[in-house]
């Protein structure tokens, strides 16, 4: 019995698809040159790159210069990787004591080490939060140092990539408790505190991050009391929590707008005051619904930090800027100092973009089916 | 029973701590007083510091001597114009740049969007390429790159490139031939206009006819025809009265024709690739949300590719595109203020010089904040009306 062929009692020949074309032969037919305009425009790119593309690989492979001291090392015609040899370690870390630059290094590990721990969702929630915290204080004290026997730094020395990552952290950080206040009071049903917190948002949306930056550097010290001052750091670092803060309060509203309204009727149903009902109904909800946009928020203001190199800070760009201008490296390398700053920027924001794609797709998983 | 009415009655009104109405009055004036009293103490120490540092609040500065240089104005202007004046340019070339970005970043970012959607997997990977290298890199940072091509790695002006024959590229910028006014030219101005008013009667009038018989007309060729041909056929028949005026190197510079500044044109370039990459991802999101039907259906009812993406897809993608692209504006205007980063003298740059010379940061950053937010809510009423018309219009 288990030896019987089925195949052999089928009085049906059994027809088999006809074979797919395959191959690279079919697939250049397929993708490329399967119209005449689609032929024309693929000779026409093949062309544009045969054009860019060697030059760039003779400049940056084949007459580069890879070592030297100074500028005149660099006289090949090629890149000038000997500059980012020399000053990338001032690119990343800007004027930090030279002896103490295993302290940024290491605020910029846990950093990295924070952000990445932060795609795991297996984390999400209270555990995430007190590793945040736990790992801003540990960037804190490496950073100012004076205990531990480490020397004190002051803040105008947090240069490069370490000030990058902590006006866009802290910033985001501090922004989103407020954000979520005024996300709330402008939804608010009391007029008067929708009024404001509306006036806050339109108002801060409305002007550009260079005029708030301006402010924080300008006209901070004048708001505050006589003889009193703030570290210009953390001023720039309140305008960047203040700005981004507006940003998410709107972001925050659309989660909170999404919420059917069955759920705010069925927790005043339970008898739930606004508070109780806004902390375990309203907002665990709202916001996981919001991840995706919250992290393109991130990766905005990431970005945004670059601006405070208007009002004099020091940040990778800055830092970059800086280095191009010492006297031994004179002839502009620009190029080089560009290329290594937009190669960091690039690689944070487009690895922290797929992982908000990839969230939104999960996201969407589960609401279709 | 005699129990049950012994029960006081309730009050009719819960005493009014627990009056939800009362309470969220009583909010509401702690919550502005609380605001009002923390901007009365901004306030106060704006002014205690003001005057202690002796500088005068108000804008009577404007009218003063500003005493400096602008590289580039679209009006008149000279040094010893008042600071009001100053403002005047800086305001004209923020709208300047931000209107030709606005423009030409719709255009890229309209083509790269499309090409997204090709089916030239060459064409698609390489707008991929785009989007995500300009999208991923700070704004500031763009800038700075194409200033320092322009500025620092372009030849001086002896050993030009020439990208076109009598476009030059050097450190000193772009300089371009320019033709020569000429009496025709307002003749083919005019010839234009009539030739605009020409094609939309023809739309019309093709429209109505088709609804009444059913009959196509080609206006688009026809259209093109007529404004294109016009002012060609004046141009014609007046002789081809064209002589141009070519840039010449005279010393260290160019004479003659037109010229852009380095400033100006990382500038522009800048701030049309870095927000033509996100709205390439705005149109390719747009487009992709009409659904597939919608195309089958079009090609069902016996429409060409081009009537289809025209007639059914665009309309429709349009809906989708409008409000994410009014931010988009948004914010290539307010990202024009990164000009003070690589010196083009816009608004903020201005007001920036102005605050320095005369200590005036309340007025300075006031006038900023005025400008933008008029700016800003201009561009959302003008994007909200466009909205509007081209909203699905429902029952």
């Amino acid at each position: 019995m288990a030896d019987v062929d089925v195949t052999q009692e089928l009085p049906i020949p059994v027809e088999r698809p006809r074979p797919v074309a395959s191959g690279p032969l079919a697939w250049l037919r397929a993708n490329l040159f399967n119209s005449i305009p689609n032929t024309i425009l693929t000779i026409a790119a093949l062309y544009l790159l045969a054009v860019i593309i060697p030059p760039v690989i003779r400049w940056a492979l084949v007459d580069a210069t890879w070592h030297g001291q100074t500028g005149r090392a660099c006289s090949a015609g090629g890149a000038c990787w000997a500059f980012i040899a020399e000053k990338g370690r001032f690119i990343l870390f800007g004027r930090f004591p030279y002896q103490e630059h295993w302290r940024p290094l290491f605020a910029v590990v846990i950093f990295i080490a924070m952000i990445v721990a932060s795609c795991d969702r297996r984390l999400w929630g209270r555990r995430l939060a007190v590793l945040w915290l736990a790992g801003l204080i540990a960037v804190g004290v490496l950073m100012w140092g004076g205990i531990f026997g480490m020397t004190y730094v002051d803040t105008s020395l947090w240069n490069g990539l370490p000030l990058t990552l902590i006006l866009a952290t802290f910033g985001m950080v501090f922004a989103f408790p407020l954000a979520i206040l005024l996300a709330l009071g402008r939804r608010s049903r009391l007029p008067a505190v929708r009024a404001i917190c509306v006036g806050y948002i339109e108002l801060v949306r409305g002007v550009p991050l260079v005029t708030l930056l301006f402010m924080a550097s300008v006209m901070l010290p004048l708001f505050l009391p006589t003889g009193m001052t703030i570290d210009k750091l953390l001023r720039i670092q309140v305008a960047f929590a203040l700005f981004a803060a507006a940003y998410l309060a709107e972001i925050v509203r659309g989660g909170l707008q999404a919420i059917p309204r069955g759920q705010f009727e069925a927790a005043d149903s339970l008898g739930l005051g606004y508070w109780r009902r806004t902390r375990l109904i309203v907002l665990p909800q709202a916001l996981a619904m919001v991840i995706p946009p919250l992290v393109n928020q991130f990766i905005g203001t990431f970005k945004g930090t670059s601006f405070v190199i208007i009002i004099g800070l020091f940040d990778l760009l800055g830092a970059a800027n800086s280095a191009l201008t010492d006297t031994n490296w004179q002839g502009g390398f620009y190029i080089e100092a560009y290329v290594l700053t937009a190669a960091i920027y690039f690689t944070f924001c487009f690895f922290m973009s797929r992982y908000s794609q990839m969230l939104e797709r999960e996201f969407n998983k589960s609401r279709q089916r | 029973m005699a129990t049950q009415t012994a029960i006081a009655p309730r009050p009719a009104r819960p005493p009014p701590w627990h009056d939800a109405r009362i309470r969220g009055i009583a909010y509401q004036i702690l919550f502005v007083a609380v605001v009002a009293a923390f901007v009365a103490f901004l306030v106060h120490n704006t002014l205690v510091n003001l005057r202690r540092q002796n500088i005068a609040s108000g804008f009577g500065f404007l009218d003063r001597e500003a005493a400096f240089g602008i590289g580039e104005s679209l009006i008149a202007y000279s040094p010893a114009d008042t600071y009001a004046r100053a403002f005047l340019v800086g305001l004209l070339n923020t709208l300047y740049v931000s209107a030709l970005g606005i423009v030409l970043a719709t255009v890229l970012g309209t083509v790269i969007g499309i090409a997204r959607l090709s089916s030239n997997w060459l064409i698609r990977k390489l707008a991929q390429v785009y989007v995500e290298t300009f999208r991923n890199i700070p704004l500031p940072l763009q800038l700075f790159s194409w200033w320092a091509m322009f500025r620092a790695s372009a030849p001086a002006p002896r050993q030009a490139w020439e990208l076109l024959p009598g476009i030059l590229v050097s450190n000193r910028g772009f300089v371009y031939p320019v033709p020569t006014a000429d009496p025709v030219h307002h003749w083919m101005l005019l010839a234009l206009v009539v030739g605009i008013a020409g094609a939309i009667g023809l739309s019309r009038w093709s429209k109505r006819r088709q609804a009444l018989t059913g009959a196509q007309f080609p206006t688009g060729w026809v259209g093109a025809a007529l404004i294109l041909g016009l002012p060609l056929l004046v141009f014609l028949a007046a002789g081809m009265p064209l002589h141009l005026d070519w840039p010449e190197l005279k010393g260290f510079n160019f004479v003659g024709g037109g010229a852009v500044s380095p400033e100006f044109a990382a500038l522009l370039i800048g701030l049309t690739v870095y927000t033509g990459s996100f709205i390439a991802e705005i149109v390719r999101a747009g487009v992709l949300a009409v659904s597939w039907g919608q195309s089958e259906a079009a090609s069902a009812l016996g429409l060409k590719p081009g009537q289809r993406m025209r007639l059914i897809v665009l309309p429709q993608a349009l809906r989708v595109i409008i409000p994410p692209m009014t931010s988009e504006y948004l914010s290539l205007t307010k990202n024009s203020s990164l000009a003070v980063a690589i010196g083009y003298p816009d608004l903020v740059s201005i007001a920036g010089t102005t605050m320095n010379q005369t200590g005036q940061a309340v007025e300075g950053i006031a006038m900023i904040m005025a400008v933008y937010l008029a700016i800003s809510l201009l561009i959302s009423l003008f994007m909200n009306l466009y909205n509007r018309a081209v909203a699905l219009v429902e029952r």
